[in-house]
């Protein structure tokens, strides 16, 4: 079974046969995928599918049973969070965890100070300025410059996931993560969101992991499918769309179903 | 506003600190150089707790190596203040380091009793070791000297002087700290640790310097005890001592650093000097006070500012999302 497309100089991300059992149970059972330099990749799957955990040993969280992760051309699986975050490999959460008690400033601030080198200096100086400017301009990319001086904990939902993802850019990644992004967002802010990652420069490559669909057909150029730990597709949106083993993965096996993917929102209206 | 204010208010507190000894009798002014010793100590419990979210019961350890410093360098090399302070701080500083490798690898309950376990083992080390002076404490420290050859300083103003100084020496920087890069992450740890290793950053580093740093201002506090005292004994280093640092963090809001210098103000005047007119109930006053503080108080004496202008009310944070729709 060959699901390589690319050639391996342009793959940023390439996971081999990455494995994680828990006593009996395996999670992720031998999942292999490349991911090309400039991506917009997402991972979707059906509830139990393996996404989490997945999602979890690319950014660090948890050690797989076996496999390799090389980002960058660099063997990663043993990097914690910590190596992995200054490689250019930077998640976002799932739940906001940003850090509530502080100004949305000071949240950018202190990742513009890690990258920039120096975050244990301990006396103010000259270069908090340029930190202060490199900060607020995340923030005006994601729009959330006006709210600076504010206290996270006053953000809306939608609002602290901009801050999420001013706060990921400012860690200058080269791949983002993002896990499960507009979880819980109104459909105006899902549709700000989705915005936001266009936004996004092509030299940053984006992996999603999403259970909204629309979302991932919109943001997605290339959609791996995960059921039951496998992978059991891969490849271009209209082509994971028309494959019917993943309508299976998401629907079972019956003959009266309804249609997972609706072209437009009328087929909604005649399909029941 | 507040940005012109604040250093106007703290140069005129600063006048009035500094002209104390000209209006107050010599008990009332050694109390206010244990009052400033003891905030110093209390600012320093204020930069883990407060700042790093770590909340300590052992920086008595390195105010007890700073104080007994002071003394041991008076007593066998110089009557030289500033090298007392300066070997106080850092013999506290390298002791925090060797302690707080440890220590900081805890966090919450556990590292409230790992820091409760290094307070009481300096407090018994100093109990114990005769060349300190064991159970009888550290007696017959001469009177201090500022500079080579100069006069010996006896005078309680001219103590309370070098204490103030010290004081306002410790303080100020711990502003400083707080205002930096480190200052920011130490709030990093404190809000989101495992935020702060996602964007790549060690956040063990961060709460190590945290200790360091506080563990040299306890030093720092320590030598201007015995400044005021000249006499280090076990007892300044009781549990009860690390008890009330910590009540007045709580007492004067955990986060801010004056506010907890105004908590420890009013802990020593309630314990030495009101208690004075009901002998023997000090310690029941405190305890009234801390009961007190938590109802009335929840976020300190300095949560009683009023709040942020800037904040938006409830109806203005929905609007933008809305505008979308329509």
């Amino acid at each position: 079974m060959s699901l390589r497309t690319h050639h391996a100089n342009d793959d940023l991300l390439v996971v081999e046969n990455l494995t994680l059992r828990y006593g009996a149970l395996t999670a992720v059972d031998d999942v292999s995928l490349r991911i090309a330099s400039g991506a917009r990749h997402a991972l979707i799957g059906p509830n139990g599918a393996g996404k989490s955990s997945f999602f979890s040993m690319l950014g660090g969280a948890t050690s797989p049973t076996s496999g390799r992760i090389v980002f960058g051309g660099e063997d990663i699986v043993s990097h914690d969070e910590v190596q992995r975050a200054r490689a250019g490999l930077v998640r976002t959460y799932q739940h906001s965890s940003l850090f509530t008690g502080l100004s949305v400033l000071d949240n950018v601030r202190i990742a513009v100070e890690r990258v920039s080198g120096h975050p244990l200096r301990p006396w103010p100086s000259r270069a908090d300025r340029r930190i202060t400017s490199a900060a607020e301009e995340h923030l005006a990319h994601v729009g959330l410059v006006d709210r600076r001086d504010q206290l996270v904990s006053s953000l809306s939902h939608g609002e602290r996931r901009q801050l999420e993802v001013a706060l990921v850019l400012a860690c200058e990644p080269r791949l983002v993560l993002f896990d499960e992004p507009t979880a819980g967002m109104s459909a105006a802010e899902t549709h700000r969101f989705a915005e936001l990652v266009e936004s996004l420069p092509r030299a940053v490559t984006t992996v999603i992991v999403e259970h909204d669909l629309d979302v991932v057909f919109r943001l997605a150029d290339r959609i791996s499918v995960l059921a039951a730990g496998r992978l059991i597709a891969e490849g271009s949106p209209e082509h994971v769309k028309a494959d019917p083993v993943v309508n299976e993965a998401y629907l079972g096996d019956s003959n009266d179903r309804e249609p997972l993917f609706l072209d437009t929102p009328a087929d909604v209206r005649t399909a029941r | 506003m507040t940005k012109v204010r604040a250093p106007l208010a703290a140069a005129l507190l600063l006048v009035a600190l500094a002209s104390l000894p000209f209006v107050l009798a010599p008990y009332p002014i050694s109390l206010a150089a244990r009052i400033l010793a003891f905030a110093l100590l209390v600012v320093s419990v204020d930069v883990l707790t407060g700042l790093t979210g770590l909340p300590s019961l052992g920086q008595i350890a390195y105010f007890g190596v700073g104080a007994y410093t002071a003394g041991m360098v008076g007593i066998h090399v110089t009557s030289n203040v500033l090298v007392q302070l300066v070997a106080g701080a850092a013999l506290a500083a390298m002791v925090a380091l060797l302690t707080g490798a440890v220590a900081v690898r805890t966090s919450g309950i556990v590292f409230l009793m790992v820091t409760l376990a290094i307070g009481e083992l300096t407090h018994r080390l100093a109990d114990g070791l005769d060349a300190v002076g064991g159970s009888n404490g550290l007696a017959g420290i001469p009177a201090i000297t500022v500079y080579p050859g100069g006069e010996p300083i006896i005078l309680a103003g001219y103590t309370y002087w070098w204490v103030l100084t010290v004081f306002v020496l410790g303080f100020l920087l711990a502003v400083l700290v707080s205002r930096s890069p480190l200052g920011r992450a130490m709030r990093g740890v404190r809000e989101a640790e495992p935020r702060l290793a996602a964007i790549g950053q060690r956040t063990y580093t961060i709460k190590l310097a945290a200790y360091v740093f506080a563990g040299a201002i306890a030093g720092a506090a320590g030598t201007a005890w015995t400044v005021q005292a000249r006499f280090v004994s076990p007892g300044d280093l009781a549990f009860s001592v690390s008890a009330i640092a910590l009540l007045s963090v709580v007492l004067g809001g955990a986060g801010s650093l004056w506010g907890p210098v105004i908590g420890a103000s009013v802990v020593i005047l309630v314990r030495d000097w009101v208690s004075g007119y009901l002998p023997g109930q000090g310690e029941l006053m405190l305890g009234a006070l801390f009961v007190l503080a938590v109802y009335l108080l929840p976020r300190g004496i300095a949560g009683l500012r009023p709040p942020r202008r800037d904040r938006p009310s409830p109806a203005q944070q929905e609007q933008p999302a809305m505008e979308v729709v329509g």
